[in-house]
């Protein structure tokens, strides 16, 4: 779809779809200048156009011809799970049952919604190893904010006020000490080592009386697990930290090992990461968080609970003095924890086990596949994601990450994650996920296999890629220096 | 095959084998001693089950819960029940859409940027703002970062919001700043429910927020708060609601600086409060210590139009700590689906829903006053939504316990004897006819409320 789309204010404006939409008014309509006074009324017509129904529909079916997702092809965005989102899933949400209820009913009238809650809370709980889950936040980082203000709030209440330092590994994603700044806390970086993982004598030198607690990824963000996670809580826990499990990279561990077994007091996931709810351009998510039981009264409110009269019957409890209070309004992205609960149904432990299996193996696979090509700069072995880097390409042919990610798009790929993690340079970061066919991994591994050798070649083919695509390579300096973010 | 995975174990087997690499030998990076040993946990099961049997469950469910669709529902209080046109489930249902990430690769993402441009063109045209972000997550969480804003743009700690804010939103913001080390003043509303004349003064706030139209459903007028953050020099906020931008000022328009609020009105689904869709525009000057990601516009080599994300430095991917908020989640699906809603709606059926949801309102808040057994609270107009009291006491719990019976769900208890009463475009005088009706009827004949 080479062709450019028009803003939809640019469309000819056709005449209003107000009377086939809506219904006529059946009460009479006040004078509302009289009701209202003329001052707090508006003089001239919202300045939005007027279309038909079918401009609408090919305005956004033409735009969506510029996206790609899931269902085009291999989306190996590293760090960002792009895994299959359920079809049926979609449907479920959308049940008029879960759909049309409102988040202030009574709790009798919702007893489907707070039963489907409370499973989810028990499932993530065995799949986490934690004592308790909320679904308040709406997305991972806001589920880090969330977490990280229960350790706040921990500390506060044991009257530790000086434990204003959170420890973060340089290697971290930036919403973590994103996050933990917006709680005031101070952030220590600690280093990793050659090999890419936490350097433990760094972490024990960094580990004082004023840290409040640690921030982990684990497999961390170069994709390797940390295999010195056991002794990293214990140091924090001994000197009266608490630990943070980041888990952008839950989807490497599931039903093999669990970040309450590894020692961490909170953990939150991405659910469109590890159970395939769709991330919609850019959410929205949501982004349960869970908790060891020293942490509970800290929950955000209200909390789910069984009815203590009778056990089949689920409230809302608000009466949680020590809680942090709310981190947004209701209960949560609930629609999302539908799809999340749907798929973790259509998988078992059995089937989690092999979702983690899968999502390694055909990491493994692709990075084996593309060695020769490109510069491996870790050599632990690599779980659901891995790195390789543009350096050789750089080094001989002036050819870097971008170009390589762009060239990728002419072959039908989604590029991997660019330029992350900061510690490493020129980086790529590939994620096939569990869900990757045989041949988008063959497909993958051939297209970059060749690309190495386009590089050798004719570098100019890779400089001035995407060739296909709606637009070439936009400038983003323009973008930003004149912004032009409205008309 | 398990689920989804389109591959088996003996393909994945050999494949691994064919790189020199085993099956058995994937998590060997993984100690022992944390390794799950025993799977036996109680939540969960041990195969997964068939689409077939997901759908019995969760339609199970689903048909456990009572509707608003199926009764006749009252409720409002931040989430409003307006009529979702059927185009936007398509156009969103669109796996390009749907399944696809924030758009970091341009050329791959020219749909959602250009999507996200016209929200925020929107959200611009509405609230009369120069700047508009890509959405956040809900209209509780846009307060709490639009006052977050207004102390990074002054370096002052302290805002002052009045009490006719949503209690949920207010909830976050003491959250947000309880952690952030921030202060909140919370402003009393005056005898007639708004806040005017209740403004503080003194130079050391950071800013001021109202919300419009308030808790109660009245219309402020926000030239006081303009005028008042002007005199303290302190940045002015509204937390307000795009529908009834149709009929009303816009903040823009009376010069506030920060426009919020939550846009799940514009045709999304109630969903049991979430996901919902906040938005958050300001005037030009604070453009750089917005938070959430923008999309602009810019050209290509060629210079042909193209849509990117733009002014990245303050984001948490570049700035860490230092950025202007940990956000990088957006609604950008419902921020889309918002955008159809206006599009498909236009200038004059936004300003319908609006008329009409502000007529019935008006009619159902005259016709239960007429009853004799309520009266009104405040006597100043609101918009979609009202609070009356019981005139002779009494438990409004018990009257909505009784209501659910005649499969009616009332409105919102705010306490025994104040009852916050919500109407769309979507109820029809008969049934508020018959609302009013039965409601009269339970309290003379029935003695619900009891006493």
């Amino acid at each position: 779809m080479k062709y450019q789309t028009n803003l939809i204010f640019d469309l000819p404006q056709t005449g209003d779809n107000a009377n086939r939409i809506l219904k006529k008014c059946d009460v009479i309509k006040p004078n509302f200048a009289e009701f209202y006074g003329e001052h707090l009324l508006r003089e001239k017509d919202l300045n939005i156009p007027n279309l038909s129904e079918i401009q609408v529909l090919r305005h956004y079916t033409n735009m969506s011809a510029k996206n790609f997702g899931v269902e085009n092809g291999p989306y190996p965005l590293g760090s960002c799970t792009m895994k299959y989102n359920p079809k049926v899933n979609e449907n479920m949400a959308n049940l008029p049952g879960f759909r049309n209820t409102h988040p202030l009913q009574p709790t009798e009238t919702v007893q489907g919604n707070l039963t489907l809650l409370y499973n989810l809370e028990q499932q993530l709980n065995d799949i986490f190893g934690m004592d308790h889950f909320t679904f308040q936040p709406s997305a991972g980082a806001h589920g880090e904010l969330t977490g990280i203000m229960m350790i706040k709030a921990y500390h506060e209440a044991n009257e530790d006020f000086e434990r204003t330092v959170m420890l973060i590994p340089d290697s971290a994603h930036g919403t973590n000490p994103a996050s933990a700044a917006m709680a005031e806390f101070e952030i220590r970086e600690i280093k990793s080592n050659a090999d890419g993982l936490v350097d433990v004598e760094d972490l024990k030198q960094k580990i004082d009386d004023k840290i409040a607690g640690i921030m982990l990824t684990n497999p961390n963000t170069l994709g390797l697990f940390e295999k010195e996670v056991k002794e990293i809580t214990g140091l924090i826990h001994e000197a009266g930290g608490l630990c943070y499990y980041d888990g952008a990279n839950a989807n490497a561990i599931l039903m093999q090992t669990r970040p309450g077994d590894m020692g961490f007091d909170v953990v939150h996931l991405n659910v469109h990461k590890t159970f395939g709810t769709p991330h919609g351009g850019g959410g929205p998510g949501a982004g349960p968080v869970g908790i060891k039981k020293i942490l509970e009264p800290f929950l955000p409110k209200p909390v789910i609970k069984k009815l203590d009269a009778d056990q089949t019957k689920f409230i809302l409890d608000y009466d949680r003095p020590q809680s942090i209070g709310k981190v947004r309004a209701f209960t949560g992205s609930f629609s999302v924890c539908v799809k999340t609960y749907a798929y973790i149904l259509a998988y078992g432990k059995q089937g989690l086990a092999e979702v983690s299996e899968a999502a390694v193996a055909n990491a493994r696979y692709l990075l084996e596949r593309v060695r020769d090509s490109y510069h491996v700069p870790y050599q632990e072995p690599a779980m659901h994601e891995f790195i390789i880097t543009a350096a050789w390409q750089k080094e001989k042919y002036g050819i870097i990450t971008t170009d390589i990610a762009k060239r990728l798009i002419d072959y039908g790929y989604h590029p991997p994650t660019v330029y992350f993690p900061l510690i490493v340079q020129e980086a790529m970061m590939f994620e096939p996920t569990d869900t990757e066919t045989l041949e988008g991994l063959e497909g993958l591994a051939d297209a970059l296999n060749a690309i190495a050798k386009e590089a050798t070649e004719n570098p100019d083919l890779l400089k001035n890629a995407p060739h296909n695509m709606s637009i070439t390579r936009p400038d983003e300096t323009k973008a930003a220096r004149n912004p032009i973010l409205k008309v | 095959m398990s689920g989804y995975i389109p591959t088996s174990r003996e393909k994945r087997a050999e494949l691994l084998e064919s790189v020199g690499l085993k099956l058995d030998n994937l998590f060997d990076a993984i100690p022992d001693e944390i390794k799950i040993k025993d799977k036996n946990f109680s939540g969960l099961n041990a195969q997964g089950l068939s689409e077939q049997e997901i759908i019995a469950q969760l339609t199970n469910l689903a048909e456990r819960n009572q509707r608003v669709d199926q009764y006749d529902s009252y409720l409002g209080a931040g989430f409003y029940d307006h009529y979702s046109p059927a185009v936007i489930d398509h156009i969103i249902g669109r796996q390009e859409f749907l399944t696809s990430y924030t758009p970091y690769q341009a050329e791959m993402s020219q749909g959602t940027l250009q999507a996200i441009f016209e929200w925020q063109s929107y959200i611009c045209r509405l609230t009369g703002l120069d700047v508009s972000n890509s959405s956040i997550y809900d209209g509780a969480s846009a307060a709490a970062e639009a006052l977050l804003l207004t102390c990074r743009q002054t370096k002052k700690d302290k805002v002052w919001v009045s009490e006719g804010l949503n209690p949920e939103y207010l909830a976050t913001i003491k959250t947000y700043f309880h952690a952030a080390g921030l202060e909140v003043e919370i402003g009393a509303l005056n005898e007639q429910g708004t806040a005017a004349g209740t403004y503080p003064s003194g130079d050391d706030y950071a800013g001021f927020l109202i919300q419009s139209p308030n808790f109660f459903g009245i219309v402020e007028d926000m030239r006081e708060l303009v005028k008042k953050a002007e005199q303290n020099q302190v940045l002015s906020v509204v937390s307000c609601d795009l529908i009834s931008l149709a009929m009303f000022k816009s903040p823009g328009e009376v010069g506030v600086d920060i426009a919020c609020g939550e846009a799940q009105p514009l045709g999304i689904p109630l969903n049991f409060g979430g996901p919902a869709v906040g938005f958050l525009a300001a005037k030009q000057k604070l453009m750089r210590k917005m938070p959430g990601r923008i999309a602009g516009q810019t050209t290509d080599t060629e210079g042909k139009i193209a849509y990117v994300l733009t002014l990245q430095a303050r984001e948490q991917h570049i700035r860490r700590e230092k950025a202007t908020s940990n956000i990088c989640t957006s609604q950008a699906l419902l921020a889309t689906a918002a955008t159809i809603y206006l599009a498909l709606n236009g200038r004059s059926g936004l300003k319908e829903v609006a008329e009409q949801s502000a007529a019935k309102a008006i009619y159902l808040h005259n016709k239960l006053i007429q009853t004799g057994l309520f009266e009104a609270i405040y006597n100043k107009p609101f918009f979609r939504e009202f609070a009356v009291k019981l005139r002779y006491g009494g438990s409004l719990d018990a009257l909505n316990k009784k209501l659910l019976e005649h499969r009616v769900i009332g409105g919102l208890a705010l306490s025994d004897d104040v009852w916050l009463l919500a109407v769309t475009e979507k109820k029809s005088k008969k049934a508020m006819d018959d609302f009013v009706a039965l409601v009269a009827n339970l309290i003379r004949h029935e003695n619900v409320l009891g006493g």
